[in-house]
């Protein structure tokens, strides 16, 4: 049996108010102003890679071997890197085998279903599990109906064979160059073709056919499914999309326009993600996206996903969720706003690559070590553990910190310092196990954190070197949150 | 079995700049004020000098690499200058190497001096210093006010203080340097401030507000070393000694352990143990007649009291809040106003906090004089509380 064996999801902690928006813009573009909801909002140390990584999290969490994935497909329409292998950074940061196949896909907002489908052609070949992941971080102008409608998330699958919890039934696709919206290599928001036009004469002339083709090879009837994926960013036109794929209204899933956005690239499966979680065994689910044609997929829900769940899951991180209403925090954030830095500003980040090699693991996958002798625990790793009075060198192995708890020994936050989200938090993190690190704190407000607050660790952007376009990767601790304490 | 430092070396003569934002002075200017004061003090000529130590931490805002700054600035007589640099304690730094030097018998007369310019950088506080190519890759663009500020919240934390109350004994430390600074001509800050000024002032790094800072200044010091002998020889009557000079550095177990709470300095536990037992002083609380301790931030200098035996750890709140280092209280501490208004020009403040007590112990401190002092300490700390260089050092009247 070959299907989804674990999935995930990611949604920024931020929430962008629609009407919050609407009023920043409303003296130039009034139309805006009346939105309802939210969008999800990257944080500033958020791209791509990061969200994807933390949605393999999410997913991985739940898997039981991390080693025995033999593939990681990243599929992205706004990777931060145009090349320098973008699935490399997540599979080092998820510690992944060094002998991963690991690839970047994209060119179309159903790249996540094309490297699902790559996932599961891969383990029909017999060739083991693959880590689907997905994410988007969109770049839109400001005043643009786009910056309400999209939002940046991420979402992760595990496909293989064995125990599934989704069985893959069938699959249809048509590959053909509508062009509906398109971006340039080297820009950054992307080109709109009108609405109408794209309704009628690609999505529903196109969909209806990769789905028609699922349904055909899993041999599955539309009026038998019982969850309908459909991202579009327009209103109401998944469910028109159903009813002339004959599959029930009652079937539409929820797209989480009114609180997430369209995120793009990911977002059919993180709606996949979001329904696996309430999906019953035995139930069907068709999941289909827009883009330079359509593609569909079918699955048959299994028994295992009663036990198979991500560690938070996308209700998780929809109950987390904060409300911002800063609209110039929105537009430093994305790059557009170039707020004054001050001379602190203009420190220079340049990486020193052949470092990052060196201390790859240490930086990438967040790994101390540990002595054998003592049992210490130290980060960075070294060849003489931590034992005044004592010579012992060579005695570390590799120790895992990231999924480990941990708890604020000391903090500040500070105002001096240029910092993209000020004012910048920092302090002493200890591990649970041993292990202690100065780090930069995110996702947090002041007041948040004390001496003591229970802590867990997410991969971000270290810093960008704007001079040279280069982003480094590094660890950072957040408070702890489970939904109950959510907003 | 090492005898230590003790009466082996005094001071010949010490000179310091005025600190402050010094637009009119280059670094060789600010050099050639420390030292003209220094040597004309000692009653020497530079020609004299046998050996230099040259402290300066920031190499890229002035002052340069290497020992040919202070050696051309002052146009020694073809002698070694070492330059040396330990953060913020490299004044300290310095002066260990002219007086082991001396005591050695290496040679007979050796300055160290310090220098720092660091108004010409255009920042309002420290310029972030780089730290290699691996360190930026994982650590935080930490600022030092954040740095020590986790100093304050860890001390909240392990001794149970309310906020509040932690902030009143900080806006206290500042009061009282203000009082003494506004007495000190040289000082770079010199008005007064009240209690409500620092505790309204604009946050700098949580818990720590503008006025829980020290100030950032250009500047030098320099003290002239040799031996007694050759001190009397020289004409001197009131000697200044060494009775101890100790340097701890940090080995990674703060920053890298589970077992320090960060609630006080290890280092400064560790060089004050020693520096009382190489000095001979059981009970520092009633020995000492001053301290010049490390107050780059209000924090640092109450932790430092008590790291220091001159109050009980968790105790430190209470006394200086009585009063207890006031410059009329049991053992005043800063009476020249110490970082916190004389200034903090990186390289030169470990000299700074030797020539106040130098001025102190030979009566010679004006206004701000104080009663018949016999022995003082200086401490002055480089890097952060988790990872540092400390330096404590005894001097007093020479007695042996």
């Amino acid at each position: 049996m070959i299907g989804i064996t674990a999935y995930g999801g990611y949604i920024p902690r931020l929430r962008l108010s629609r009407q919050a928006v609407g009023e920043a813009n409303a003296w130039y573009a009034p139309q805006l102003r009346g939105r309802p909801g939210t969008r999800s909002l990257a944080n500033w140390d958020e791209d791509s890679v990061t969200m994807a990584v933390a949605a393999a999290r999410d997913c991985l969490g739940a898997a039981p071997d991390r080693q025995a994935l033999r593939a990681l497909l990243l599929a992205s329409n706004t990777l931060p890197f145009a090349e320098r292998l973008n699935a490399g950074i997540a599979a080092g940061a998820l510690r992944l085998d060094d002998g991963i196949e690991a690839l970047d896909l994209g060119g179309t907002p159903r790249a996540g279903l094309s490297a699902l489908c790559q996932g599961l052609a891969r383990a029909r070949a017999g060739l083991g599990d693959t880590l689907v992941l997905a994410a988007d971080q969109r770049h839109t102008r400001p005043a643009s109906a786009q910056e309400l409608e999209v939002g940046d998330g991420a979402a992760a699958l595990v496909v293989g064979s064995g125990a599934v919890l989704a069985q893959w039934l069938g699959s249809g696709v048509v590959s053909v160059d509508f062009v509906d919206h398109f971006r340039a290599t080297g820009e950054t928001v992307d080109y709109h073709w009108e609405e109408r036009w794209v309704r009628e004469e690609g999505i529903a002339r196109l969909v209806p056919q990769a789905v028609a083709q699922a349904l055909a090879e899993a041999g599955v009837d539309a009026a038998a499914v019982d969850h309908f994926i459909f991202p579009t960013p327009f209103a109401r036109l998944d469910g028109q999309i159903a009813q002339r794929c004959g599959v029930r209204a009652a079937a539409l899933a929820d797209n989480l326009a009114d609180t997430v956005g369209d995120t793009g690239t990911p977002h059919a499966l993180l709606m996949l993600a979001h329904t696996l979680e309430r999906a019953q065994p035995g139930q069907l689910i068709l999941l289909a996206q827009f883009g330079s044609g359509a593609q569909a997929l079918v699955f048959r829900v299994t028994d295992h996903v009663r036990h198979a769940r991500p560690a938070r899951g996308v209700s998780g991180w929809l109950a987390r969720g904060v409300e911002e209403r800063q609209y110039t925090k929105f537009l430093a954030f994305k790059g557009t706003l170039a707020l004054e830095r001050g001379m602190r500003g203009e420190q220079d980040r340049k990486t020193a690559l052949s470092t990052a090699w060196r201390h790859r693991q240490a930086l990438l996958g967040l790994v101390g070590g540990r002595c054998r002798v003592t049992g210490q625990v130290q980060f960075p790793p070294g060849r003489l553990s931590l034992a005044p009075g004592q010579w012992l060198q060579d005695t570390q192995e590799p120790y895992p910190l990231a999924d480990r708890g941990a708890r604020i020994a000391s903090w500040s936050a500070e105002y001096l310092s240029w910092h993209p989200a000020p004012p910048h938090h920092y302090g002493q993190i200890d591990f649970d196990g041993g292990g202690r690190l100065l780090m930069d704190f995110t996702d947090l407000e002041v007041g948040d954190v004390e001496v003591g607050t229970a802590m867990e660790l997410v991969f971000r952007i270290k810093d960008r070197d704007d001079r040279r376009g280069f982003t480094r990767y590094f660890w950072k601790a957040t408070p702890l949150r489970g939904p109950a304490s959510a907003t | 079995m090492a005898t230590g430092i003790k009466n082996k070396v005094v001071i010949l003569g010490m000179g310091c700049s005025e600190f402050g934002e010094r637009w009119d002075a280059s670094p060789e200017d600010l050099m050639v004020e420390a030292c003209a004061e220094a040597l004309a003090d000692a009653g020497i000529e530079a020609g004299q000098l046998d050996a230099a130590w040259f402290s300066t931490h920031m190499d890229d805002v002035g002052t340069g690499r290497g020992g040919t700054p202070m050696g051309i600035a002052l146009r020694l007589p073809d002698i070694g200058v070492t330059r040396v640099e330990n953060f913020c304690a490299g004044g300290s730094e310095a002066v260990r190497g002219a007086v082991y030097a001396v005591a050695s018998g290496a040679c007979d007369i050796a300055i160290a001096l310090g220098v720092e310019k660091l108004k010409d950088t255009g920042y309002a506080g420290l310029p972030m210093a780089t730290v290699g190519t691996y360190i930026p890759q994982w650590y935080p663009n930490a600022v030092a006010p954040a740095n020590f500020a986790q100093l304050a919240t860890a001390y909240a934390h392990r001794h149970r203080i309310e906020p509040a109350l932690l902030k009143r004994a900080l806006a206290h430390v500042s009061v009282k340097s203000h009082a003494n600074g506004a007495l000190n001509p040289k000082a770079h800050l010199r008005k007064p401030i009240t209690e409500a000024q620092c505790l309204n002032a604009p946050i700098i790094a949580a818990p720590l507000g503008l006025f829980d800072c020290c100030g950032v200044s250009d500047g030098a010091a320099a003290v002239i070393v040799t031996t007694p002998d050759i001190a009397r020889g020289l004409g001197k009557r009131d000697l200044v000694a060494f009775k101890a000079l100790q340097v701890v550095t940090s080995n990674g177990w703060e920053m890298q352990g589970n077992d320090w709470d960060g609630s006080y300095l290890h280092t400064t536990r560790v060089a004050a143990r020693r520096a009382y037992a190489e000095a001979g002083i059981e009970r520092p609380r009633e020995a000492l007649s001053l301290t010049e301790v490390h107050d780059c931030f209000s924090i640092t200098e109450l932790v430092t009291l008590e790291d220091l035996g001159l109050s009980e750890p968790g105790q430190g709140v209470r006394d200086v809040l009585d009063g207890a280092f006031d410059a009329d209280g049991r053992v005043p501490c800063q009476i020249d106003g110490g970082l916190k208004c004389f200034g903090h020009p990186i390289g030169a403040s470990g000299i700074r906090m030797l020539y106040e007590i130098y001025l102190q112990l030979l009566g010679r401190a004006g206004q701000r004089q104080l009663a018949q002092p016999s022995l003082g300490l200086t401490h002055n700390l480089g890097g952060q509380p988790s990872q540092n260089v400390c330096s404590v050092s005894i001097v007093g009247l020479w007695d042996a």
